[in-house]
């Protein structure tokens, strides 16, 4: 809300400047976001009167005009179209530096010299209007500074105000704030109430008294609309961001402006009947001041009369029923509707508007009364016009409720950490409206909230407005003593930072990606699953909760491979979200994705791309210290290469998956055929083995190799499988050291070749031993795999 | 004796002239081997008079251990320069880079989170988490914002059904904390939040960081004491002005939103702090007495206090990173940065 400085002053003026005044509101919980000159360097602007033009000479667009300054007749060549004689408009004079940085000074125009500049308003900054010169009104005092006569000097301060403090949407709600944080007295007058000059009233029915529990209205007749609205109130309509429209509309929004109440004003001749308060009826529609029509949805409450729908309650007027130049007679309205009823309706139509944005907070019930008669003395004198007695159709049990509050000095100092003299809680609360009773002995403040404020139902909101008054910067910053129970550290546990500190260490970048994704690229990994879908995605490429951190790393791997960097290798960790039998799993995941060269560029050796075993060895790492085995089982998997896929199974569960990108998939995704994936169950890669510690042996250990050939399909896994389960008690490593397909082994084969290492924790071995071990272990290969050694 | 003396300085200039080992091993054989010339002076000495032979063969004997000397010292040089040799041979461009995987980097917002986590680790918070997907109960309504409070207005809420959204805060593990644990808590929230909202400085998704302490004695002071120490510490600015300005939050009362003084030009006003010298940081306040209550919480024994800062936010103002999408573009040339 932005309001005009000068006109707060009115109300209560400190003794600060514009930015200690605003200050003192930010820190009252009003944020100003901005304090904004309205103009500055137009202290030689003055008012001026065209009284005679001709023709330029040599320019067609061109007049040149005679000036009356107020104490002299000078010359001004003048191109805007309004510059015709009795106009009265601000006149820029040589040695003027306007807001716009030009420099007025005596200038020849096409050979006529011109001693100033006429002003449209875009000219001196005042508004966007630059379609001819600033027409000032009639009676506008020739000569006179137009800083002056506009009331120019002044600031415009932007409030940024949060929800709960609807009362601060006018300037006696700020001005009645800013009073109690100065300690200042506060200028509040209050409009007599106007004596009818009619008898006339119109009927009002409220059918939804819940929704409207009080609906005001009066009949004002014969007012004079073609009057103009008084230059004072345009002015801070303008500075308060609303634009002129008619004395009528004027007067309404000023008022709202002042004191916080919507307003409408209904020509009086378009009603029929009486006004119906009542809730849309099926398929209702109306045209609303904005020149649209709208379908109204059940609950929405109308303002109507007894043939037709002439307005959506505090939201937004009809265009029916509204003052335009030919209205004579008014019925003005000044309703309370609740605000709970009110909340979200106006979104739920796309619209929000002043009254729509005060209602929905809550404005006072008890301010339409004074407001009516405010607008009611503002319209009788600046168009006139005979007022009829108000009607009042008040439902007080539908009112909310004013309780009341004890406020106990030991919780004010239980909650801030300060005792607050009680003279100032008492003085705070006063000054805020608050109705109060003080019990000294007993040290309690028995307050009743006003009827301003919605939010003053608990103790605690009592000792917040304390508090903001008193000033956040007055209570001390205390010490925080650390915690008097120690954690738990269980070591069988690691942590998550633990594994992204491992990742980055072997190389790995952290990368975030969104957690929604397009549904393609979620199909193209789990085609299977129906993703969780949102309601309003912000685009169709972010429409559907990942189900996997693929499509994600992909994207990410994709946007540097396009920048020329081809060796990625990403991690990323965070939820997917699958869509179960029994509920949305949300499921912390651990995702790899490596492509480009196996090594980082350099002199030293060419490097070839990374393969399946590069990536199965940095999963490897990473559950090198798992509580279960860890196997790899061969599997097919969407988006995955049907030969280079691998379940990663611990214990016997399967906690994720990994391989090479199908070519389908890695063309899609803009990816090197060679990219390898994996995507890891985090809850398990977090679970870690304890240490199972044995002695190390004292004797030495006798290493023997063993090249075999095998049928090719026969896994290596299975080799070792069965040479450990052959080779016996002394068995305590084995490694594959080769694998040879090629020339000397026929096409169908491979060699393998394993290196196995004999210990014992007591003695030395016997050649004989392990001689026989290995026996045992070619025996078992020949015989279960079809194995052969290899000469 | 002229024929020793000739003798040894035959051999001397040869063996200081030797150019390897083997050269020098063919001197000693020549001079001193069992056919070697000063071996065969020895043998002659019968042919002496037995009263000149002891001054002879002590003259012999003389060179003989003059020339072995002479031999391995020049053995130690012709060592000592081949050694030297190698070394020259086997020089390398120390300037080459190392062998080897590079470090890879931890993402800005996670090394962020990180910090944060530990600052507060060292006062007794532990890290929780939860889900992202949320119901509507623990986003709103267990945070005192039923259905059509006008703060929701300020969310931005994606839906994903009537009863579920994406999290637009990570204040709904708070509230499930608070059903979990009995007083005191001591908690900090780290995680991925969500609002319905795209442009240059609005992400539809980032990250927040909210902590929350339940216990007894808990006061407004002891919250300004403990941000205080927090910000001061994450900007490694001991003095760092800091202040707070009343606010509001459903979920808090009183509340506060935190500000620091403009880190880039502390405090004279620049485009940074849009020239107000103060830049927002976080917000925070005492739990509401009805967060509490929903909660099964008994506020009048155990108050609380809540904070909560977005970490794209600080981990900017921390790094100058100035364009908030950076962070979710994983270019490498950014990521690399944080190693």
């Amino acid at each position: 809300m932005i309001l005009s400085e000068s006109w707060l002053r009115e109300w209560v003026n400190p003794d600060l400047d514009s930015h200690e005044l605003a200050h003192r509101l930010t820190m009252a919980g009003l944020e100003v976001d901005a304090v904004t000159a309205l103009a500055e360097g137009l202290s030689g602007v003055i008012v001026a009167e065209i009284v005679a033009t001709q023709q330029h000479p040599d320019a067609d667009k061109l007049r040149v005009c005679s000036v009356n300054t107020g104490s002299d007749i000078v010359q001004i060549v003048c191109g805007a179209p309004n510059a015709e004689v009795g106009l009265k408009a601000p006149l820029a004079q040589p040695g003027d530096k306007l807001p716009g940085g030009v420099k007025i000074k005596k200038a020849k125009l096409r050979g006529v010299e011109s001693q100033g500049m006429l002003c449209s308003a875009a000219e001196l900054t005042l508004s966007e209007d630059h379609d001819g010169l600033l027409a000032l009104a009639s009676d506008a005092p020739v000569g006179k500074g137009i800083t002056e006569y506009l009331d120019l000097d002044d600031r415009l301060i932007e409030i940024g105000l949060t929800p709960n403090r609807a009362d601060c949407l006018s300037v006696l709600g700020v001005a009645r704030d800013l009073a109690v944080v100065i300690d200042l007295p506060f200028n509040e007058e209050v409009s007599a109430s106007v004596e009818p000059a009619l008898d006339e009233t119109f009927p009002v029915t409220v059918l939804s008294p819940e929704k409207c529990p009080r609906y005001l209205g009066r009949v004002i007749r014969d007012v004079d609309i073609n009057r103009p609205t008084p230059l004072f109130m345009v002015e801070r309509l303008r500075r308060s961001g609303i634009r002129s429209i008619d004395p009528v509309v004027d007067i309404t929004n000023y008022v709202m402006l002042e004191l916080g109440q919507p307003l409408h004003a209904f020509n009086l001749e378009a009603l029929e009947g009486g006004i119906v308060v009542r809730e849309a009826r099926p398929n209702e529609a109306l045209t609303l001041l904005d020149g649209q029509s709208r379908e109204m949805t059940a609950g929405t409450l109308m303002i109507a009369d007894e043939v037709k729908p002439l307005a959506m309650a505090g939201i937004m007027g009809g265009e029916g029923s509204g003052v335009d130049q030919q209205t004579r007679h008014l019925f003005l309205e000044a309703a309370f509707f609740t605000p709970e009823l009110m909340a979200g309706r106006a979104r739920q139509y796309g619209l929000h508007t002043d009254a729509s944005h005060r209602y929905e907070r809550g404005v006072d019930p008890e301010l339409p009364y004074r407001a009516i008669e405010r607008a009611t003395t503002l319209l009788m004198e600046w168009v006139g016009g005979k007022p009829g007695p108000v009607t009042d159709i008040s439902a007080t049990e539908h009112l909310p409720v004013r309780t009341g509050v004890t406020l106990r000095a030991s919780a004010v100092e239980a909650m801030l950490g300060i005792e607050v003299p009680a003279d100032e809680v008492t003085r705070i609360l006063k000054g805020l409206g608050f109705e109060v009773v003080v019990d000294s002995a007993a040290q309690e403040w028995c307050c009743t909230a006003p009827s301003w404020r919605f939010d003053m139902g608990l103790e605690a909101d009592l000792i917040e407005e304390i508090a903001r008054i008193f000033g956040y910067d007055n209570i001390p910053t205390l010490p925080v003593q650390g915690a008097s129970q120690a954690g738990v550290n269980s070591e069988t546990t690691t942590s998550l930072a633990d594994i992204r500190h491992r990742l980055v260490s072997r190389g790995f970048n952290e990368a975030i990606t969104f957690s929604f994704v397009s549904p393609d690229a979620q199909a193209l990994f789990d085609p299977d699953w129906v993703p969780v879908a949102l309601k309003n995605p912000i685009s169709s490429d972010l429409a559907v909760m990942r189900t996997s951190l693929l499509p994600g790393l992909a994207g990410a791997a994709a946007h540097n491979i396009k920048r020329q960097i081809t060796r990625v290798r990403f991690f990323e960790t965070g939820l997917r979200f699958l869509p179960e039998a029994n509920g949305l799993a949300q499921t912390p995941t651990l995702a790899l994705i490596l492509c480009g060269a196996r090594t980082p560029e350099g002199w030293s050796a060419q490097s070839e791309s990374v393969d399946f075993y590069d990536l199965k060895g940095e999963i490897e790492a990473l559950l090198a210290a798992a509580a279960k085995p860890v196997t790899f089982r061969s599997a097919i998997r969407a988006g995955l290469h049907d030969g280079q896929t691998a379940e990663v199974v611990l214990g016997d569960s399967v906690i994720g998956v990994m391989g090479r990108l199908h070519p389908t998939a890695a063309s899609e995704l803009d990816l090197p055929d060679k990219t390898f994936v994996a995507e890891l169950d985090l809850a398990e890669v977090l679970q870690r083995a304890m240490p199972d510690y044995h002695d190390i042996s004292r004797y030495p250990e006798v290493r023997r190799d063993l090249a075999v050939v095998l049928d090719k399909q026969v896994a290596a896994s299975a080799a070792v499988d069965l040479v450990k389960a052959a080779a016996g008690e002394y068995l305590a490593d084995v490694v594959v050291f080769d694998l040879y397909e090629g020339e000397g082994v026929a096409e169908n084969e491979k060699s393998l070749a394993m290196g196995l290492t004999f210990r014992d924790q007591s003695r030395t071995l016997t050649d004989e031993e392990v001689s026989n071990a290995l026996a045992q272990v070619i025996d078992s290969l020949t015989e279960k795999l079809g194995a052969r050694l290899r000469h | 004796m002229q024929a020793l003396d000739t003798l040894k300085a035959e051999a001397t200039t040869a063996i200081s002239s030797a150019e390897d080992a083997s050269a020098l091993e063919k001197l000693r054989v020549e001079f001193l081997g069992k056919k070697g010339r000063v071996t065969d002076l020895l043998k002659s000495l019968g042919q002496l008079d037995a009263s000149e032979r002891p001054k002879a063969g002590a003259e012999i004997n003389a060179l003989k251990q003059h020339l072995n000397s002479l031999i391995s010292e020049r053995k130690q040089v012709l060592q000592s320069a081949a050694l030297a040799e190698q070394l020259a041979n086997e020089r390398l461009d120390v300037t080459l880079p190392g062998r080897g995987e590079q470090t890879g980097s931890l993402h800005p917002i996670t090394r962020t989170i990180e910090r944060m986590a530990a600052f507060f680790a060292t006062l007794g918070f532990d890290v929780v988490e939860g889900p992202e997907v949320e119901d509507d109960y623990h986003n709103f309504e267990a945070l005192n914002i039923p259905a059509h409070h006008p703060a929701r207005a300020m969310h931005d809420t994606f839906y994903v059904d009537d009863n579920h959204v994406l999290r637009t805060h990570t204040s709904g593990v708070q509230v499930r904390t608070m059903e979990r644990l009995a007083p005191p808590i001591r908690v900090i929230c780290p995680g991925r939040v969500y609002r319905c909202d795209s442009d240059l400085t609005h992400s539809p998704m980032f990250h927040q960081v909210e902590g929350l302490l339940v216990d007894q004695n808990v006061n407004f002071g002891q919250l300004k004491g403990i941000i205080q120490q927090f910000l001061a510490s994450f900007f490694e600015q001991d003095d760092l002005a800091v202040r707070f300005r009343p606010s509001y939050f459903p979920f808090t009362e009183p509340s506060a939103e935190v500000d620091i003084q403009c880190v880039k030009c502390a405090g004279k006003g620049c485009r940074i702090c849009s020239g107000t010298g103060w830049l927002e940081v976080m917000g925070c306040g005492m739990v509401h007495p009805r967060v509490l209550e929903m909660s099964g919480i008994d506020g009048e024994r155990f108050p609380g206090f809540a904070f909560g800062m977005g970490v794209e936010r600080l981990a900017m103002l921390r790094y100058g990173i100035g364009d908030l999408r950076l962070n979710f573009e994983n270019d490498l040339r950014f990521l690399s940065q944080f190693r």
